[in-house]
């Protein structure tokens, strides 16, 4: 997912003018719906767009509240949700921030994501795009969301203090009580009307860390009564009236085009309506969701794979170790890598291979969409609205803000929701437009589908030739990394790629805070037609294996400790050497482990949260079972503490299964997996224990959604190690192959 | 027509034997608390309870669901089932929620078994229930938790 600011893109318009005039802007607050609600507050340095994305409005006919904040008559506080809530507790996290500053009670919040609309809930940290990833969404609110709050209090104490006749410094606030030393209180809904007289401050100051109660505190997710009664609402759960269901017969091969197909027979199932070419397939639409299944399976398609992938994945590893040979674009170069090797006094050798990962989010893929005389409406599980929003117009021929696009939680994504070519938007609006009647149609991927479909965390090999001298220091690094470049030919090309290397598939190598002193990457993107995308951190899934697997392996080559081995190299970066330290700590490093047991331990940084991770395993045979994980992270201020617990032991469960099996491995270019049998994630039996320790740092919050998620395979590597004396680089890793 | 008995409700249905119970469930009845995941009996987000018994709904036909007494998430109640779904309120074990209708649905089914499960009992009886999200060491603690809380 992205980290870095994005430039302003042409491409993705901003919603026209219209609507309410600058004067109601100036005016700052409006009734909807007999609520008080709070114009957009955007901070520091946004004045021009905060402007114009104020005077724009709600568009015609649409309610779309031109906020972040409601107040109902009965106190309810409503924080509208810019963000994309796929498990990771943002909803929770950015109401805090609100109720932080407004001094409101917990139990009076709630959330309700907000539309789709870039103008007025962009991500700060993506330019003009709506949008979320790379672990940014409570970094990029941290400062709006706490002033859309204290914003809110101060109208709310200016209106009190005009009620009372008293000095508005006298009135104070707490758990959403307003009081005044001669016994007068009020409620926030007691207040919301005479509020919205008030003028928006320009820039209210938030509090100091001393003053919060709720920031740093353990307050329950906002979103768990309903997810555990069957009521949370997924885009797959829409139901609308006449709503039909479509499944999609995509290619065998990636690359593959439809040559013909016959839909006599999938027409005479019961409950099929229509059988469509779209540019991705032929979409079956039915009835209901297992009508469209049957008839698909009676569906008789002949594909040309003239273009198409055919190579097996051995032959694509071949062919990067083939390429390897000649040269590779510099990304990170310091010193002279060449001569500090040949000067070592030991040097080693290393090849790291990391097969294609599907992301297979719980919910499998799915959308619903209803052409209407505007336009076109959306719901889904929309992760990246600006490009939902401008891919569906491109296919439909409309303009942008001719869609609307209800954004439902999603079960799950793990960078799956969030294409820079939306390839399931794109199919939603091209089914619709083949279709084209006006009836509701929801597309549903099955787990086959999802499982096969591409958009694949990007195989990788890594080449690693390094030293160390006589006293035990590294000598020099040269690294080789080869793999099919994530942005390379989408529309986010010129955010990642920096002369010709795209950042996400060196990051965590290039610009390793190692003080290392020789040290040369070398980077090559191959294309190929298999879709890759970032899968939960990224790059930092190959990287972070490859550099602290050989961390551990140069510290046992020059005699030495890997915790120490590697503090000595971090003295620079006090943050990382603190987790490090933490987590050496509280993992018991350095305890003697029962025979058969190691203990192995990883540090990495992504994302600007620093991890380390220590893992015990029991090895038996080939079997590596995982005992106990104990995880210490640095992600500034905690915003809250069992959320960021929840995220890191979460990351452990999903990223294990990785680590010890999951592959998607092709055979003459096609799949060779398909559900969750040759697919399978974690299951119960095979949870560690997971122990997570959070470093009190005094810096703004950084992201907690992906970071642990690279720890995992180098600490657990490092543990059998330690338990054989077996050295695990490839993944998924496997004991029986190793000498 | 097939008549289904849901969370004690009986519906009339005009959809082939052989469609799933989930589909029935999630298309007919627009009842969308159960979830689909696989489709194959691989990860249990379709559990629903037939007579009681903990079952796939993706695997299960309408036609063999017929005459049988069928609760969802969205029906399901009781002791257990409260203090199920209170441990799991409790300890914040969701995060993307979308596999803990069958979550829940399987451990109501444990804990209505076996008052006092051990790690084992929890392993053998939650090993069919995927979670993407790994929230595996949460629900371990809910069950333990909505045992005590029933002793
Ligand atoms: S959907 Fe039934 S077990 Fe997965
Ligand atoms: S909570 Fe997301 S799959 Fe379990």
């Amino acid at each position: 997912m992205l980290r870095t600011d994005l430039p302003v893109n042409p491409l993705i318009p901003r919603p026209a003018t219209r609507g309410a005039s600058r004067r109601d802007f100036l005016k700052g607050a409006a009734t909807v719906g007999g609520a008080f609600v709070l114009a957009t507050f955007v901070p520091l340095g946004r004045g021009p767009l905060a402007q114009e994305a104020a005077a724009s409005g709600p568009p015609a006919g649409i309610f779309e509240p031109n906020v972040f904040l409601k107040i109902a008559p009965d106190s309810t506080v409503t924080v509208l949700i810019k963000h994309f809530e796929m498990g990771q507790g943002i909803t929770t996290g950015l109401t805090t921030l609100v109720a932080e500053e407004l001094d409101a009670d917990w139990g009076q919040m709630r959330y309700e994501m907000a539309p789709a609309n870039p103008a007025l809930y962009a991500n700060l940290f993506f330019g003009t795009y709506m949008g979320t990833g790379g672990s940014t969404s409570t970094a990029n609110s941290w400062t709006q969301m706490r002033k859309v709050g204290a914003a809110a209090r101060a109208m709310l104490v200016a209106a009190a203090a005009k009620e009372w006749n008293v000095p508005a410094g006298e009135i104070t606030v707490a758990k959403g009580t307003l009081s005044h030393p001669s016994g007068k209180t009020a409620t926030f809904g007691d207040l919301a009307g005479a509020a919205m007289a008030e003028a928006v401050p320009a820039d209210p100051a938030v509090k100091t860390p001393d003053q919060w109660t709720l920031i740093g505190t353990r307050l329950p997710r906002l979103d768990s009564f309903a997810k555990t009664n069957g009521t949370a609402v997924y885009g797959l759960d829409i139901r609308r009236p006449g709503m039909l269901v479509a499944v999609i017969r995509r290619p065998d091969r990636f690359g593959g085009t439809v040559k013909s197909f016959d839909a006599t027979a999938a027409k005479a199932i019961a409950g099929v309506v229509d059988v469509v070419q779209i540019p991705t397939g032929v979409a079956v639409i039915a009835k209901d969701t297992w009508s469209a299944m049957k008839g698909r399976e009676a569906l008789t398609v002949e594909w040309d794979d003239a273009k198409a992938e055919t190579r097996s994945t051995d032959a694509i590893f071949a062919s990067y170790r083939e390429e390897l040979k000649k040269t590779g674009l510099p990304a990170d170069t310091r010193g002279d890598a060449a001569a500090g090797i040949a000067g070592a006094a030991k040097t080693t050798t290393a090849e790291f291979t990391f097969p294609y990962l599907a992301h297979a989010p719980m919910e499998p893929m799915n959308g619903v969409i209803q052409l209407t005389d505007e336009g076109a409406e959306i719901w889904s599980g929309s992760q990246f609205p600006s490009i939902d929003l401008y891919v569906t117009s491109a296919v439909l021929g409309i303009k942008p803000e001719q869609v609307k696009i209800n954004i439902l939680i999603s079960g799950g994504s793990f960078g799956r929701r969030a294409v820079p070519n939306a390839d399931w938007t794109f199919e939603l609006a091209a089914v619709a437009k083949a279709v084209g009647r006006k009836d509701p149609v929801q597309l549903v991927w099955t787990r086959e589908d999802d499982i096969k479909g591409g958009y694949y965390r990007p195989m990788f090999l890594h080449a690693v030739e390094a030293g160390v001298t006589a006293d035990g220091k590294i000598a020099g690094w040269r690294h080789k990394v080869i793999g099919k470049s994530i942005m390379i030919g989408t529309a986010l090309e010129q955010m990642v790629v920096h002369d010709g290397v795209d950042d996400t598939s060196v990051e965590g190598v290039k610009n390793s805070p190692y003080k290392i002193p020789h040290f040369a990457v070398e980077a090559y993107n191959p294309a190929s037609e298999v879709p890759v995308l970032w899968w939960r951190s990224v790059g930092n899934t190959h990287t972070a294996q490859v550099m602290e697997t050989m961390m551990d392996e140069l510290a046992t080559m020059a005699g030495r400790d890997a915790v120490e081995f590697r503090l000595e190299l971090l003295s620079e970066h006090p943050r990382m050497a603190d987790v490090l330290k933490l987590a050496a700590e509280k993992g018991d490093w350095g305890k003697p482990m029962p025979a058969g047991k190691g203990r192995g331990i990883a540090v990495h940084e992504s994302f600007g949260t620093r991890v380390a991770m220590v893992a015990e395993v029991t090895v038996d045979g080939a079997d590596i079972k995982v005992d106990r994980i104990v995880a210490a992270v640095d992600c500034g201020i905690a915003v809250n503490p069992d959320i960021i617990a929840a995220q890191v032991e979460g990351s452990v469960g999903f990223a294990l299964s990785s680590v010890l099996r999951n592959a998607i491995t092709l055979t003459d270019g096609i799949v060779d997996q398909s559900n969750f049998d040759g697919f399978e994630p974690t299951r119960m039996s095979e949870m560690p224990v997971v122990e997570v320790h959070i470093a009190k740092v005094d810096a703004p919050p950084s992201g907690i959604g992906e970071p642990a998620v690279p720890l995992l395979a180098p600490a657990i590597g490092n543990a059998v190690f330690q338990a054989t004396g077996k050295r695990l680089r490839s993944l998924p890793f496997d004991l029986g192959t190793v000498g | 027509m097939i008549t289904l008995s849901v969370n004690g409700v009986a519906h009339d249905l005009d959809v082939p034997s052989d469609m799933p119970l989930l589909w029935a469930l999630r298309d007919t009845l627009a009842m969308t608390g159960t979830k689909f995941g696989c489709g194959q009996a691989l990860c249990g987000a379709c559990t629903v309870q037939l007579d009681g018994t903990a079952v796939r709904s993706c695997q299960t036909s309408v036609g063999d669901a017929a005459g049988a007494e069928i609760v969802t998430i969205e029906g399901v109640n009781g002791k257990v089932a409260e203090a199920v779904q209170a441990a799991w309120r409790d300890l914040d074990v969701v995060q993307c929620g979308y596999c803990q209708s069958g979550q829940i649905m399987s451990a109501i089914a444990l804990l209505s078994d076996n008052a006092k499960p051990t790690d084992d009992d929890i392993d053998a009886a939650m090993d069919g229930n995927i979670c993407r999200c790994g929230t595996y060491q949460r629900i371990r603690a809910a069950i333990h938790d909505a045992a005590g809380k029933l002793a």
